[in-house]
């Protein structure tokens, strides 16, 4: 299989104060695929994760090292702007964590914030991407409801629909079917399948059956060190390393 | 076992007397304001100013001081909520979690609504005098504001750090700017909070009499400029209760009762509003 470069992470360290979170990383993203990353919890996923739209910024006593291209722009760079860089990512969390606002203005926030004004305008950003996280059947009647009336599965579509209406390239999943019950899982990951074809999606979790049913590429981290990388046929079917074929088989964890 | 169902009980004890004497203190303030002041409660005591002689027992009202109190604290309030809402944003969404600034910041605040309030008023009169002022309603304002603004602060600080981290980093990797995010996420999730703040403030200023004695000063007229002394509740008060005699002395109960009532209906009326736009809160 042939890929096409979106995100290059180029020898990436992260340290939290005294802590090595992540150990020079060396990393290619596909572009339009749904890249994986799997490893043990506190083996540095979330922070790889968030190292790529800089929200790891928001933590005190945080230095990095290395560079992450994005389109061939150092998104590292002191001087890189940082709305910028986040504009071309949305991002699902652990927990989805709508907005205090109605269910339109969530989705409308981003555009908002990036200047769109038009009431029509924003009528149809709303109704595509709820239509694109496949909310809008629920939602339609009652737009202006607080976003809290939602059900957990619901408010999850609804941050995925908040991300989307920015026009990101990239989607970043945090675990971000971890707080939901089996079928809205099952609804987050479709949509994911649906999305890979205009998004490059990156997804971190410790389920390997979700791995398994997502996955194009599968990147494994351990303890901060990226142990093994690669399609996912492969890494499950021939790992190269004896550590990735022992998580793989669920012998460590 | 015994012991431990008894250490319970005593425990248990102990709260319902503190709780008594909470309810008790209120309940006795309110009764004693209540009892000696409504006798001499009547319209002309609202709605006019002192004649000659209404210290002494004759004609008048406290007109003058319940404007004079409405405009100083109102406006100090405004005054100071302008500083307090920028200050409490930059401690909880511009700085990290766990800055070492906003520890000094939060604890200079603490130290701040320490200070007694007549120290404000010293300060304030320097203010006042550096800044060419003389004893006005102005001057009132400043120092108030001053007083009630580590309070508002740091009420303001705490609801905010109740909020998520996740719900500023949603808006974060939405890519808006720290800016958008205090002023269309943080002001509407802490809504509540806000007013709650505002209006803890207010009682405070309405309240004081130390601060505004140098600085506002006292006159018998209607407040009618921001550069001309202004009359307050709290040194009406004052000023009354000192009086040996009775009928004046109810007076200032009456006045006390007056205070209580505006301090009331600010906090049923916010309490109001703020219910009002609750309803997107993420809980």
């Amino acid at each position: 299989m042939e890929y096409k470069t979106h995100i290059r992470v180029d020898r990436l360290n992260v340290f939290f104060g005294p802590d090595q979170i992540l150990k020079d990383i060396n990393l290619v993203i596909p572009d339009k695929k749904i890249t994986v990353i799997i490893g043990p919890s506190g083996c540095g996923k979330t922070t790889l994760l968030k190292s790529f739209n800089r929200l790891i910024d928001a933590v005190d006593g945080v230095r990095f090292s290395g560079s992450i291209f994005v389109d061939d722009e150092d998104i590292l760079e002191p001087k890189s702007e940082l709305t910028h860089i986040r504009k071309k990512m949305g991002l699902l969390m652990q927990k989805p964590y709508p907005l205090p606002m109605s269910i339109y203005a969530n989705v409308a926030y981003g555009p908002r914030i990036h200047g769109t004004r038009d009431k029509r305008e924003l009528d149809r950003i709303v109704e595509t991407y709820l239509r694109k996280a496949s909310l809008w059947d629920e939602v339609k009647d009652r737009l202006h409801a607080p976003a809290t009336q939602l059900s957990l599965g619901q408010q999850q579509r609804l941050c995925l629909a908040r991300g989307l209406a920015v026009e990101p390239e990239i989607i970043l999943g945090d675990e971000p079917t971890s707080a939901l019950d089996p079928r809205s899982s099952q609804r987050i990951e479709q949509t994911f399948l649906e999305l890979k074809n205009d998004y490059t999606i990156v997804v971190v979790t410790h389920i390997l059956r979700q791995a398994r049913r997502l996955a194009d590429y599968i990147v494994f981290l351990y303890l901060g060190e990226l142990v093994e990388h690669g399609p996912a046929q492969k890494m499950f079917e021939h790992p190269e390393k004896e550590m990735t074929r022992e998580y793989m088989q669920g012998l460590i964890s | 076992m015994k012991k431990r169902r008894w250490e319970e009980r005593i425990a248990l004890g102990f709260m319902l007397i503190t709780a008594a004497i909470i309810l008790v203190s209120l309940f006795w303030i309110l009764g004693t304001i209540l009892v000696r002041g409504v006798s001499a409660l009547n319209w002309s005591m609202i709605f006019q100013t002192p004649k000659g002689g209404y210290y002494l027992g004759k004609e008048g009202g406290i007109l003058n001081a319940i404007l004079g109190s409405l405009f100083l604290a109102g406006g100090a309030t405004l005054i100071a909520l302008v500083v307090a809402l920028p200050v409490a944003f930059y401690l909880n969404v511009f700085l990290r979690n766990g800055s070492r600034l906003a520890g000094f910041a939060r604890f200079s605040l603490d130290v701040m609504s320490g200070i007694p309030s007549i120290v404000f008023g010293a300060v304030g009169f320097i203010l006042m005098t550096l800044l060419g002022l003389r004893t006005s309603l102005l001057a009132g304002m400043l120092t108030v504001a001053l007083l009630i603004l580590p309070i508002m602060i740091r009420a303001m600080d705490e609801v905010f750090r109740l909020v998520p981290r996740e719900i500023l980093e949603a808006s974060f990797a939405l890519g808006a700017n720290r800016y958008e995010t205090s002023m269309r996420v943080m002001i509407r999730q802490c809504f509540p909070g806000i007013v709650t703040a505002v209006l803890l403030a207010l009682g405070r200023g309405i309240g004081d009499a130390a601060s505004v004695l140098f600085t506002a000063g006292f006159t018998d007229h209607l407040p009618d400029s921001l550069f001309r002394p202004a009359a307050t509740l709290p040194l009406a008060i004052l000023f009354q209760v000192e009086s040996p005699l009775p009928q004046v002395q109810k007076r200032a109960y009456a006045a006390a009762l007056i205070l209580t009532l505006i301090i009331l209906i600010i906090s049923l009326v916010s309490r109001w509003i703020s219910s009002r736009f609750s309803r997107h809160i993420i809980r």
